[in-house]
């Protein structure tokens, strides 16, 4: 029981090992692959009221609520296709299109 | 200068967290360990333990929050019994996963059910594949010693493990005895001030910590902390050996008594070593070769010390104080039994059980035990199967109840 055991090699200058689950590269998962259907504005319809951009759980829209010649846009490498936008728009201007499908 | 102060086994502990200068405590009452968590709120009040007591609302909450915050790179203190061990399970597999040196004094008390506030072993043994270390204590001079040097071994980033410090509920947490209380000063040259390591919680130095582990990375994991758990006996010896120049009182993985020249030895765990060595003092006095061996260190499991101290010995009893259901012995049993089918001399190893909930492993119990050992020395037949030695003949029939009262 004499023999302790440790790290074989030393780390690079400015690393140190660290035991145990934890990481230093901050990055968010690319969770618009897990979507089954995606939100698709009409963008004639909506009024810029932005009810939607206030309940999506991602934060993903952007829109200028003074201005309706620039289009409403959703981030869609996040927008994992929930729907909560589609639900609350007074005016159902956002249509949950399946993906993978014509339509 | 030290003081002799007249301590049960919950103060033993709070005074030794008082010494460690714990800067978080985060406890949830429950008997038989409630004396502990009230003790240290106390010194949280009268200002002698500068620390932030936050009153939390379960013992899966107590684990968390003593996570969270030794994380930051505080010191913190928790401390348990039976139920409340059981609640925090998940969060002690977080605590040893992500190697964090929480020291918690856990007072042994039975799982329900039947429902009990009394001592046995199950709780702490229903966690022994949690990745903690178990110390378990016989007096509370050895509650008090054992949490000083946890903090050591727990920390040590060799070891960087977290300590369980097993005390028998009621028979040590709540029975009084004379405790040296070592001086502040000699604890601190003793136990330094807490130094974050390994991860931690710093916005200067950010790291997301227990983050999602893919199968390419979960079993290295493990293997650093099995790496931990080798590590420990030696440290473990290092921390005793530097304790006893200290304070002059010298403490083992293994508490062998009269062993040497045994026929027969009981291997034995926490308050009950006493009675057994005392029983061995008055067999020793009608000629009868027998010891005691008791275990301090159960997680690791000190298999190659066990196998050198009963190399010679031909029978060896084994006391669970946990029904260990379902298995041929108890769990002690099974671990001496694994250690011992290694060994290159033939040992016959017999488990026994007793103590359940309070039940006293009283002299005439053992006297019962080391008979039946020295019968089987002298050639009678060695059960396999565990033997209960205290269960009374009417198990089946306790409970005549009358129909539809």
């Amino acid at each position: 029981m004499s023999k302790l055991h440790a790290s074989a090699t030393q780390p690079s200058s400015g690393y140190r090992y660290v035991y145990g689950p934890c990481a230093t590269v901050f990055q968010a998962t690319k969770t618009g692959t897990w979507r089954t259907h995606r939100p698709v504005v009409n963008q004639e319809l909506c009024n810029r009221c932005s009810k939607c951009a206030r309940y999506c759980p991602s934060d993903l829209f952007s829109m200028d609520r003074k201005d309706r010649s620039v289009p409403v846009t959703i981030d869609m490498e996040y927008c994992k296709g929930c729907g909560i936008c589609a639900e609350v728009c007074p005016l159902k201007a956002i249509e949950m299109v399946p993906e993978r499908s014509v339509r | 200068m030290s003081v002799r102060k007249l301590l049960d086994g919950n103060g033993a502990a709070a005074e030794a967290m008082r010494l460690a200068r714990v800067q978080v405590v985060s406890a949830y009452p429950i008997t038989p360990q409630s004396p502990l968590a009230e003790r240290l709120a106390d010194y949280v009040a009268d200002g002698s333990l500068k620390a932030k007591y936050i009153r939390v609302e379960s013992e899966h909450t107590a684990m968390s929050a003593a996570v969270g915050a030794q994380l930051t790179g505080v010191r913190t203190g928790t401390a348990t019994s039976s139920v409340g061990l059981a609640l925090m399970h998940e969060v002690l597999g977080l605590a040893s996963g992500c190697r964090v040196p929480i020291v918690m004094p856990v007072v042994n008390r039975s799982l329900v059910s039947p429902w009990s506030l009394w001592c046995d072993h199950q709780d702490t043994m229903a966690e022994r594949d949690s990745g903690w270390i178990q110390l378990y204590v016989e007096n509370c001079q050895e509650v008090l010693d054992t949490v000083l040097m946890a903090y050591r071994l727990a920390e040590d980033p060799r070891v960087l493990t977290p300590t369980m410090v097993c005390m028998d509920g009621f028979f040590l947490s709540h029975t009084s005895e004379a405790v040296i209380v070592p001086d502040q000063a000699e604890v601190d040259a003793f136990l330094p001030p807490y130094k974050k390591q390994n991860m931690y919680l710093d916005v200067e130095d950010p790291m997301f910590v227990n983050d999602l582990t893919p199968p390419g990375d979960f079993t290295e994991m493990r293997w650093q902390q099995k790496v931990g758990f080798d590590n420990a006996l030696t440290v473990l010896e290092e921390v005793q050996e530097e304790f006893a120049r200290r304070f002059g009182r010298r403490y083992h993985i293994l508490d062998a008594y009269r062993c040497e020249d045994a026929e027969v030895v009981l291997v034995a765990m926490g308050s009950m070593s006493g009675t057994a060595k005392y029983v061995v003092n008055q067999l020793r006095e009608q000629g009868k070769r027998v010891g005691v061996l008791r275990i301090v260190c159960f997680r690791p499991f000190p298999v190659e010390q066990l196998r050198e101290v009963l190399r010679n010995v031909p029978v060896v009893g084994v006391m669970d104080r946990t029904a260990g259901l379902g298995a041929e012995v108890g769990p002690v049993c099974t671990e001496v039994r694994a250690a011992l089918s290694c060994s290159d001399t033939p040992h016959r190893v017999v488990g026994f059980m007793g103590g359940l909930a309070g039940r006293d492993l009283s002299p005439a119990i053992m006297r019962k035990v080391f008979n039946q050992l020295l019968d089987i020395a002298a050639g009678a037949p060695a059960p396999t199967a565990m033997q209960w030695v205290d269960v009374r003949p009417d198990a089946m029939e306790i409970r005549e109840v009358k129909q539809r009262v």
